[in-house]
């Protein structure tokens, strides 16, 4: 199961990590070079260890409740802007600015 | 001036005297100081610490109330300055995690481990540098620049969590904070010639530890001693309603065999020695004085045997698949618009990968990739799926080991001592320092290093490794086998 360069084009898009050429090539070496040391587990006898690997395994779980984090800070201290109780964060430079002083700070 | 000899005394010993107001409340703190100030600044300096606040330690002594007969047992760690690794959330100083993309940034909220930290009456005057979100084993990997080792500027410390290591085994605090996801406390404790321990699995809280792979993270304690480790350990541990993955099982009294003196203080203890910790291509060197250690815990009464963890070979293939797909997902948060650093690109998309391509060193890139191509559509069976099979028949190796009777395991902590710095180009050999100690990890066992003797000048790191929650034992053995190598472990 080599890597190509597509491949390491694919899941860097995947990541959302934006790649030049030259690192693609060398990325291409480097993740052949340590998946090959992973081939060893397609020959091991896993029995009955091949559950799902989803299962929780006796791991207890907690209620599904908001659990709020006490901030040392008032949000707005930290936020680059708020409206109705949500974040506002920097606009996208290529989106322009807006008229409205509303909308300042959205993105 | 203050009296840098105290750090030569032990964090316990120092605290009782500050709560009883036999040493200033801030005695402590200013040897620490001092300390940092003449071993890490500078370009012939550690680099060991990214982030001072001496400030904000001593604004701390003034709500702590120390020095009028404070009973220890409120203040078990009056006035001792801790150092911090930088992927714990602290207020007063920024949370880095050692990386571009979150240079400067400030918690608005804190650590569990550091109001624990703090509300027992420890001061905080440091952050220490890492392998960036505690991606290596060298702490090389770094955005500020590496961390040396302090007994040979040309070598590592260690990683990820180099920079407490080095602080500690500098002097300048006698306890600091790392975090483990593979080995990173106790690979640089051995390699600096200190005690290193990582807790079971849900021992201690890891609300506010930057996450990496949740699966395998811990906050980790490094000491210069036994004791003082025990005694951070002792103050961190415990469930938290804010980490689910913390356990509701009694926290023991680490540090209740640190006066047995006793001819035989581990009668009745099974040491079991994996053989495939001793490969043939082990240093004999190293082979000698794992021997030595064996033998001066049977001397101390207990029974060492031969056993076997068969999986043992297959921790760093499994590990280097669990810890990169983990951490591909857990670092998809840093996009440029909730952290730190961004980098306008074309559009969303190409603001996000502006962002993270400059925000992310080259390790960082590396393991991104490689844990989103094995979680993707046609490999996730072949590499994530398997290796978490395995995984399990790595974990069921040390439960059949445990259930037959074996209270302890003795390993060697690292294959090598301390490499020299820039001395391994190919990130697979990298991996393979952790080879000794992910498989702790992997299984969520307690496992702690400790120093056992030297090689060319350089330390040696013995491995203990316990059951689940069963860090109380280790610490017994830790105890004993310390006080029976005595100058040996240093020499």
């Amino acid at each position: 199961m080599a890597v190509s360069e597509e491949d390491v084009r694919h899941v860097a898009a995947l990541a959302r990590l934006g790649l030049s050429q030259p690192q693609v090539a060398s990325l291409v070496g480097e993740l052949n070079g340590i998946l090959e040391h992973m081939d060893v587990l397609q020959q091991v006898d896993i029995g009955s260890a091949s559950l799902d690997p989803d299962a929780t395994h006796g791991m207890r779980m907690r209620d599904d409740v908001p659990n709020p984090i006490a901030l040392h800070r008032p949000r707005e201290a930290f936020a680059p802007g708020m409206r109705d109780g949500f974040f506002l964060v920097p606009r996208l430079s290529t989106h322009g600015s807006t008229d409205s002083a509303d909308d300042e700070g959205e993105g | 001036m203050s009296d840098v000899s105290l750090l030569s005394r032990s964090a316990a010993d120092v605290a009782a005297d500050i709560a009883a107001g036999r040493l200033a409340t801030d005695a402590a703190l200013n040897a620490s100081l001092q300390a940092y100030a003449a071993t890490d600044a500078g370009p012939s300096g550690l680099n060991a610490v990214l982030y001072s606040d001496a400030d904000s330690a001593r604004a701390s002594l003034q709500s702590l109330s120390l020095g009028n007969g404070t009973s220890t047992d409120a203040r078990p760690l009056a006035g001792i300055p801790v150092a911090i690794k930088d992927n714990i959330a602290t207020l007063s100083m920024p949370t880095s995690c050692g990386s571009k993309i979150l240079d400067g940034y400030v918690s608005p909220f804190e650590a569990t481990v550091i109001a624990k930290l703090r509300a027992a009456g420890a001061l905080m005057p440091m952050k220490t540098n890492m392998d960036e979100f505690a991606m290596g084993s060298s702490t090389e990997n770094s955005a500020f620049g590496a961390t040396k080792h302090p007994m040979d500027h040309t070598r590592v410390p260690g990683g990820s969590s180099g920079g407490s290591a080095a602080v500690v085994a500098a002097g300048v605090t006698r306890i600091a904070l790392g975090s483990e996801t593979g080995g990173s406390v106790r690979q640089p404790a051995a390699f600096c010639g200190i005690v290193g321990v990582k807790p079971t699995y849900g021992r201690v809280s890891r609300h506010g530890l930057v996450a990496f792979a949740s699966s395998l993270d811990q906050v980790g304690v490094f000491g210069q001693t036994v004791d003082d480790a025990a005694l951070g350990l002792q103050v961190i541990a415990g469930a938290d309603a804010l980490d689910s993955t913390t356990v509701d099982v009694p926290v023991s009294d680490y540090r209740a065999s640190r006066d047995n003196a006793a001819a035989q203080p581990l009668a009745g203890v099974v040491v079991g020695r994996p053989v495939e910790y001793f490969p043939d291509s082990l240093d004999p060197r190293m082979r000698e004085l794992l021997d030595r250690s064996a033998d001066r815990l049977r001397a101390l009464g207990a029974e060492v045997r031969d056993v076997s963890l068969p999986h043992t070979a297959l921790a760093i293939p499994v590990y280097y698949i669990v810890a990169p797909a983990e951490a591909s997902s857990n670092l998809a948060r840093f996009d440029g618009v909730r952290y730190g650093l961004r980098v306008e690109g074309d559009g969303l998309r190409g603001m996000y990968e502006a962002t993270r391509s400059q925000g992310f060193g080259p390790e960082v890139t590396r393991r991104i990739l490689l844990g989103t191509y094995v979680l993707s559509a046609g490999y996730y069976d072949a590499y994530y799926k398997r290796a978490m099979a395995v995984r399990r028949l790595i974990a069921a190796d040390f439960t059949k080991v445990f259930a037959s009777g074996v209270h302890v395991l003795l390993t060697p902590t690292t294959p090598t001592t301390a490499f020299k710095a820039g001395s391994k180009t190919d990130p697979y050999e990298m991996y393979m320092s952790d080879i000794f100690t992910a498989t702790a990890n992997l299984a969520g066992v307690p496992a702690m290093s400790q120093p056992i003797g030297r090689i060319d000048g350089l330390p040696v790191g013995g491995q203990l490794l316990a059951s689940h929650f069963d860090e109380a034992t280790m610490f017994r053995v830790a105890y004993a086998l310390e006080r029976a190598l005595g100058s040996e472990a240093h020499a």
